[in-house]
């Protein structure tokens, strides 16, 4: 199968083994691909045990910040007398990353196991999948699989028969991408406005509705069934040998100025240079890479030394001086100006601030302002000094990380794109601009 | 914990819905949690601990039936989940997809971020404002068909250029195909 594009050789089908395929999205369908196994496998087990194996698996979260999930799984105490909830993160909206959509488009009852299994881990009766307004189909779809689960009692109140009660409700939000912070998640998800809360305390001790919550991404938690029916050591060899601190396979968006862009599954480690080169097809014609955000638009970006020499992994981006992220991988070609592309990756972070805190409310502005003066040609070379500094002002100082977020491309811009930023200065217009027109 | 007592200010049982009052419009607010849509509401509560959870579903409901949500509209929402008008309207202008005033039959959003940006999705923008005669954006086209915004990532980025017409969601739009998907609009 494949969406949008056949398979390549060198990916490891694991979670994307059914894009495209229509019949893997109705229940019969999806059990004939043999779904549910895993959720009948653990509800039969002590949910410490499921606990356990995901721990050895070595999964780690995969909606950005990496953190292990079966040790996020273990802070949440059973027997406590309070309701537990897992919440599903699925406002996928960290530009570049558009994987969470496929899976909840072709496969939405893989998550749906995902999520029961995920539940019954850490005593939680309710699961809510929150899916981003914007993403009307796979609302559709999760929604329709929800009915079905629920008509055939592999969800709800007496779940696969076994008399325990596992709800899963998908909620709707409403256009917010602070509403993947998982703390606003759970405001908003209580019909608040979509601040982020400070931390202590941790969504372990009070999440959603004040009760103890686990938050997984979409991706996370469709791996599970995958590590409980084939055992955590065959996650765990989807490695390099080198380094045991990333495991499994991992799916790649990638967009931008790409031959063939799409959806790919690569196991951890995996060269960056084949994979952009090979699997992707390499830039449009007649042109050449200039750089790549490997992790979504929140990680520094790369140029193509550092990019070409990386390997796949979180480890193995941190190396090359960015970050793996939400695997949601922009390649930039060199018919592009950074300058432009860096102010309007900084006017989205304007847009999408909450403006709670400070520093991120008038730093996202500012940096957004001075950002555009320098792709209109009217910049000067104190600029610099300026947008370093509001970049120090936003980094480590707010409630959440999307000031950080806004200030991480313009500081690499600046470091890497230098010369850009100084021809628009010193030529008083946009050198890309000007050739275009010329 | 936030228990609801601790919630401060926000509820009002008995605040109660004014007729007209509020109503930008002029014209009386129909209310909308009546028959089907108070069922739905009804069977939503008993999926949540709390009844304020259920807001951003009873603000769908409200803009589903009535293409925005008017200030009246906000009050009704407030009265049938025990808030006030004032908290309800704090949540509806947080989230960017609630409609605060009437919009063109037509609402098209070209996502225009990095991703999109560097395959052209300007000129996309572009397109539809000129198609539509919209002109600029935001502004609904004089015929009250098409209002066009651009809108920060559609999550859809390997299918630049997304656009979304009104719950439609389109993949791989060009400048070149904008004439064609608008004729096919009723």
């Amino acid at each position: 199968m494949g969406y949008p594009h056949a398979p390549h050789p060198r990916e490891t089908l694991v979670l994307s083994k059914y894009f495209g395929d229509r019949e893997a999205i109705g229940l019969d369908g999806w059990r004939k691909r043999g779904g549910y196994v895993a959720l009948e496998k653990a509800l039969a087990m002590a949910p410490a045990d499921i606990v356990g194996i995901v721990k050895d698996s070595g999964l780690r979260g995969r909606g950005g910040a990496g953190f292990p999930t079966g040790l996020k799984w273990s802070f949440m105490k059973p027997g406590d007398g309070k309701p537990h909830y897992l919440c599903c993160n699925a406002d996928e909206s960290e530009p570049g990353t558009f994987k969470d959509r496929e899976i909840m488009r072709w496969t939405p009852h893989a998550l749906i196991e995902g999520c029961a299994i995920g539940s019954y881990a850490i005593g939680a009766e309710t699961c809510y999948i929150y899916i981003r307004g914007e993403f009307t189909e796979p609302l559709e779809r999760m929604e329709a699989a929800v009915r079905e689960a629920r008509a055939a009692g592999i969800i709800g109140p007496n779940a696969m028969g076994t008399g325990k009660r596992i709800d899963v409700w998908v909620h709707k939000g409403a256009g917010a991408y602070i509403c993947g912070e998982e703390t606003a998640m759970m405001n908003s998800l209580e019909g608040k406005r979509g601040n982020p809360r400070i931390k202590p305390p941790f969504p372990a001790v009070a999440g959603v509705f004040g009760q103890p919550t686990t938050i997984n991404n979409v991706e996370t938690l469709a791996a599970v069934p995958h590590i409980l029916n084939n055992g955590a050591d065959w996650y765990k060899n989807f490695s390099r040998p080198d380094n045991p601190k990333s495991t499994g396979t991992k799916l790649w968006s990638v967009c931008g100025n790409v031959a063939r862009p799409g959806n790919y599954e690569v196991v951890m480690g995996f060269p960056f240079k084949d994979f952009l080169y090979d699997l992707c097809g390499g830039p449009p014609p007649g042109r050449k890479f200039k750089a790549v955000i490997p992790g979504g638009s929140s990680v520094p970006i790369m140029n193509m030394e550092e990019a070409e020499t990386a390997l796949m992994d979180y480890e193995g981006m941190v190396v090359k001086g960015s970050m793996l992220g939400s695997a949601g991988c922009i390649v930039i070609d060199d018919a592009q100006c950074m300058v432009k592309q860096i102010a309007r990756l900084a006017r989205f972070y304007a847009h999408e601030s909450c403006a709670q805190c400070t520093q991120c409310r008038e730093g996202t502005a500012w940096t957004t302002k001075i950002m555009e003066r320098i792709e209109a040609g009217e910049g000067t070379m104190a600029d610099f000094d300026t947008l370093l500094e509001i970049g120090e002002n936003m980094t480590g100082k707010t409630i959440c990380v999307l000031s950080d977020s806004c200030a991480v491309p313009v500081i690499s811009g600046i470091q890497k794109w230098r010369d850009e930023f100084e021809a628009h200065i010193t030529g008083k217009r946009c050198p890309f601009r000007a050739a275009a027109a010329a | 914990m936030a228990t609801s007592k601790e919630m401060g200010g926000v509820h009002a049982e008995s605040h109660a819905v004014h007729g007209t009052a509020g109503h930008a419009h002029g014209e009386p607010h129909e209310p909308v949690f009546v028959g089907e849509r108070r069922k739905q509401l009804d069977e939503l509560l008993t999926r949540y601990p709390t009844k304020m959870a259920t807001l951003l579903p009873a603000l769908w409901m409200v803009q589903e039936d009535r293409g925005w949500i008017s200030e009246a509209a906000m009050a009704e929402v407030g009265q049938v989940l025990s808030l006030t008008p004032a908290y309800v309207k704090g949540v509806v202008t947080f989230y960017t997809m609630y409609h605060q005033h009437p919009v063109g039959k037509y609402f098209i959003q070209v996502c225009t971020t990095s991703p999109c940006n560097v395959c052209g999705a300007e000129d996309v923008a572009r397109a539809f404002l000129k198609h539509t005669k919209c002109g600029e954006l935001g502004v609904t086209s004089d015929d009250g068909r098409f209002t066009v915004i651009e809108v920060e990532c559609l999550g859809a980025c390997g299918f630049a250029t997304p656009v979304m017409i009104n719950a439609d969601f389109i993949e791989s739009v060009t400048p070149e195909k904008v004439p064609a998907l608008l004729t096919k609009l009723t």
